[in-house]
């Protein structure tokens, strides 16, 4: 049996982010948390009204930091220390200072690729396909309009009474957002 | 008096910025969201393209091909067809991957240091600037790839396990050059990728065509503008801002120890790292305006990269210049200081030898002409900043000059010396990555907004969240 809801959820239409801010707070009051808004830039507000805790992503590039880092110094002692050592003037083989540029470079690199990498996969991209694109007037979403979507998955969904709660903070309009 | 309430007093003065009193504007008032994607997304999308585009894109595109013909012919007959010889080994392969680079530096410098500094006028700039980064970065490329006479083992430069058991010299700036450039190069390609992402998403909603859906839609990968998409894409951007800061002011240090780290007179001076980055910041800057006031002028930009911008960008140049000055005079006070006849000859041979037009030209373009711009009456007058620009591209290109070719043609060894003529292949190498540069832009500016569609609606007063002022009045 298919346990998966008839549809993906419930959106409101809303002409400006106060408006969206004001009704996404009042829907977590009311209980509502599998819920998600969508805006055509990004509304700090919002993040907290929804409920959405802080993001794992700085750590995510605080590693790639220090395995870029650690990864370059390596391969350099590995190269000038262990595997082609060059006696240049009796210096030391590990001659650190000279190991700097490269090591920073690497951390830096590396760092950068896990926060563009670790960004894209914490928010699930690419993603050929999301039902809330089924709502035409979603195009919207990155030009001019502000949308809330309770998603069916949320306990305390129910199509008549979530249809009624989203009315009554005047947007727009409320659509059905089909699989 | 409802933005007053304290717990929008951070909130309101952000926005306010955008209308302080005495300031000219960021953005011309009258503007919606809608007006704002329709009129950046319309010179993508749905507006015609204008003649001259075609004529711009056609000449720099004969460049281009005039560029490719000339590695070809590099490539089957070698570096001699250059100018380089003995003592002047480094010509305008070196001195014009330098100028490139340098012109790089200004679109991270807008993207990254004035995203940290909260600086709202970088908004209707940055993405432009951070294009022509890139493709300043991919002209910079291509001179020392070629430059080492053999591009096709130019692998060797990477490290990689090989039958050869060599590995390369990690105590030289030359490979140090090599880490730098290519972790700029995409670090700059993936700040500007990540910025793009959600205009992509503007332009496939917005798009007419099948064909401009589908590519813009697979561009965009799937960005639908949720609220918990953003938290983590703000996270990101405002952390790859952080590390480019760093980024950008090592690669040009990276770049001077290139010539720091050697001991010709001339190059020997540790004042180079910071003159270094100056200049770049300097050459970049002039390089956005000479781009900025034709791109606004034909498209009518005008009310989003307004007057207040470009007055701006001339401070900036304004205060570089007068850093890069300050290197000048130190350069001729610390070689008359140290007593060394090396170090007072090359000065000497820069003011008077065979190329002293050139530096005297140099001191005219970069450090005389630039100091109009104290004058308000100059920086808010389009065509003479448009000169002004154009002047400072030049200074710089001849202070490169300079420092590569004039300090090397007479060292140590007076029978060593020897004179450096550029020849034809060196100047259709030069002109070609100008045709190239300008050939990607142009592509640039009719594929892709060319302007931060999603942050320009940031800085609209509408943006603004308005919160339980309402509820209350309600």
């Amino acid at each position: 049996m298919d346990a998966r809801p008839p549809i993906y959820g419930l959106m409101a239409e809303f002409e400006n982010p106060s408006d969206l801010v004001a009704a996404a707070r009042k829907a977590y009051e009311e209980g509502y948390r599998e819920m998600d808004a969508y805006t055509p830039f990004p509304i700090e507000e919002l993040t907290e009204a929804l409920g959405f805790r802080q993001t794992r992503l700085p750590l995510v590039v605080l590693i790639g930091g220090l395995i870029g880092g650690v990864g370059g110094y390596f391969l350099q002692y590995y190269t000038a220390v262990i595997d082609y050592p060059l006696n240049i003037g009796g210096r030391p083989l590990n001659s650190w200072p000279a190991f700097i540029p490269v090591t920073f470079e690497c951390a830096i690199l590396v760092a950068s690729l896990f926060a563009v990498l670790g960004m894209l996969a914490l928010n699930g991209l690419p993603m050929p396909y999301h039902p809330v694109f089924n709502v035409p007037r979603f195009a919207l979403a990155t030009r001019d309009r502000f949308f809330l979507c309770i998603e069916a998955t949320d306990p305390r969904f129910d199509p008549e009474a979530t249809r009624y709660f989203l009315e009554r903070l005047a947007p727009r309009v409320v659509y059905e957002v089909e699989h | 008096m409802k933005s007053e309430l304290p717990h929008e007093m951070g909130k309101t003065k952000e926005i306010g910025s955008v209308r302080q009193p005495g300031l000219p504007p960021v953005i011309e008032p009258g503007h919606t969201f809608e007006s704002i994607t329709d009129k950046i997304s319309s010179i993508v999308l749905t507006r015609k393209t204008p003649w001259g585009w075609f004529v711009g894109f056609g000449i720099t595109f004969l460049l281009t091909l005039m560029l490719l013909y000339t590695i070809g012919y590099l490539l089957v007959v070698g570096v001699g067809i250059w100018g380089v010889n003995i003592p002047v080994g480094w010509g305008f392969d070196i001195l014009n991957f330098v100028w490139w680079i340098g012109i790089g530096h200004a679109g991270t410098l807008i993207s990254a240091i004035l995203l940290l500094l909260r600086q709202k006028w970088r908004t209707s700039i940055n993405r432009f600037a951070e294009a022509m980064t890139l493709f300043a970065v991919a002209c910079a490329g291509l001179y020392p790839a070629l430059h080492t006479g053999r591009p096709w083992f130019d692998y060797w430069l990477l490290p990689y396990p090989n039958t050869m058991g060599l590995w390369p010299q990690f105590r030289s700036p030359l490979v140090w050059d090599v880490f730098a450039i290519s972790t700029y190069g995409t670090v700059s390609l993936l700040f500007w990728f990540v910025g793009l992402i959600p205009d992509l998403a503007t332009l496939r909603d917005r798009s007419q065509s099948r064909l401009g859906r589908i590519i813009y839609g697979i561009l965009a990968m799937g960005w639908r503008g949720s609220a918990k998409h953003w938290h983590r894409y703000e996270t990101a951007y405002l952390l790859l801002a952080g590390l480019a800061t760093p980024l950008v002011v090592s690669v040009h240090t990276v770049v001077s120890f290139d010539f720091a780290v050697g001991i010709v007179p001339g190059w020997h001076a540790t004042i180079f790292p910071p003159y270094f980055v100056a200049g770049a910041i300097y050459s970049g800057f002039a390089m956005v305006m000479t781009l900025a006031i034709p791109i606004r002028a034909v498209y009518k930009l005008e009310d989003f990269i307004t007057m207040r911008h470009l007055e701006n960008m001339a401070k900036i140049m304004l205060v570089t210049g007068l850093i890069v000055a300050y290197g000048y005079m130190m350069e001729a006070f610390m070689a008359w200081y140290s007593v060394n006849p090396y170090e007072r000859y090359m000065i000497l041979n820069r003011m008077q030898g065979p190329y002293a037009p050139l530096y005297w030209a140099l001191i005219l373009c970069n450090v005389l002409i630039p100091q109009v711009l104290w004058f308000k009456r100059v920086r808010t007058n389009v065509p003479a900043l448009f000169v002004i620009a154009l002047v400072v591209n030049v200074g710089m290109w001849l202070e490169r000059f300079v420092i590569v070719v004039v300090s090397l043609h007479r060292d140590f060894l007076p029978s060593s010396w020897d004179m450096y003529i550029p020849t034809l292949f060196d100047w259709s190498t030069f002109v070609g990555t100008i045709g190239l540069f300008l050939a990607l832009l142009f592509l640039f500016i009719r594929f892709l907004p060319m302007i931060s569609i999603f942050e320009m609606r940031t800085i609209l007063p509408q943006a603004e969240v308005r919160e339980l002022v309402d509820y209350i009045e309600d």
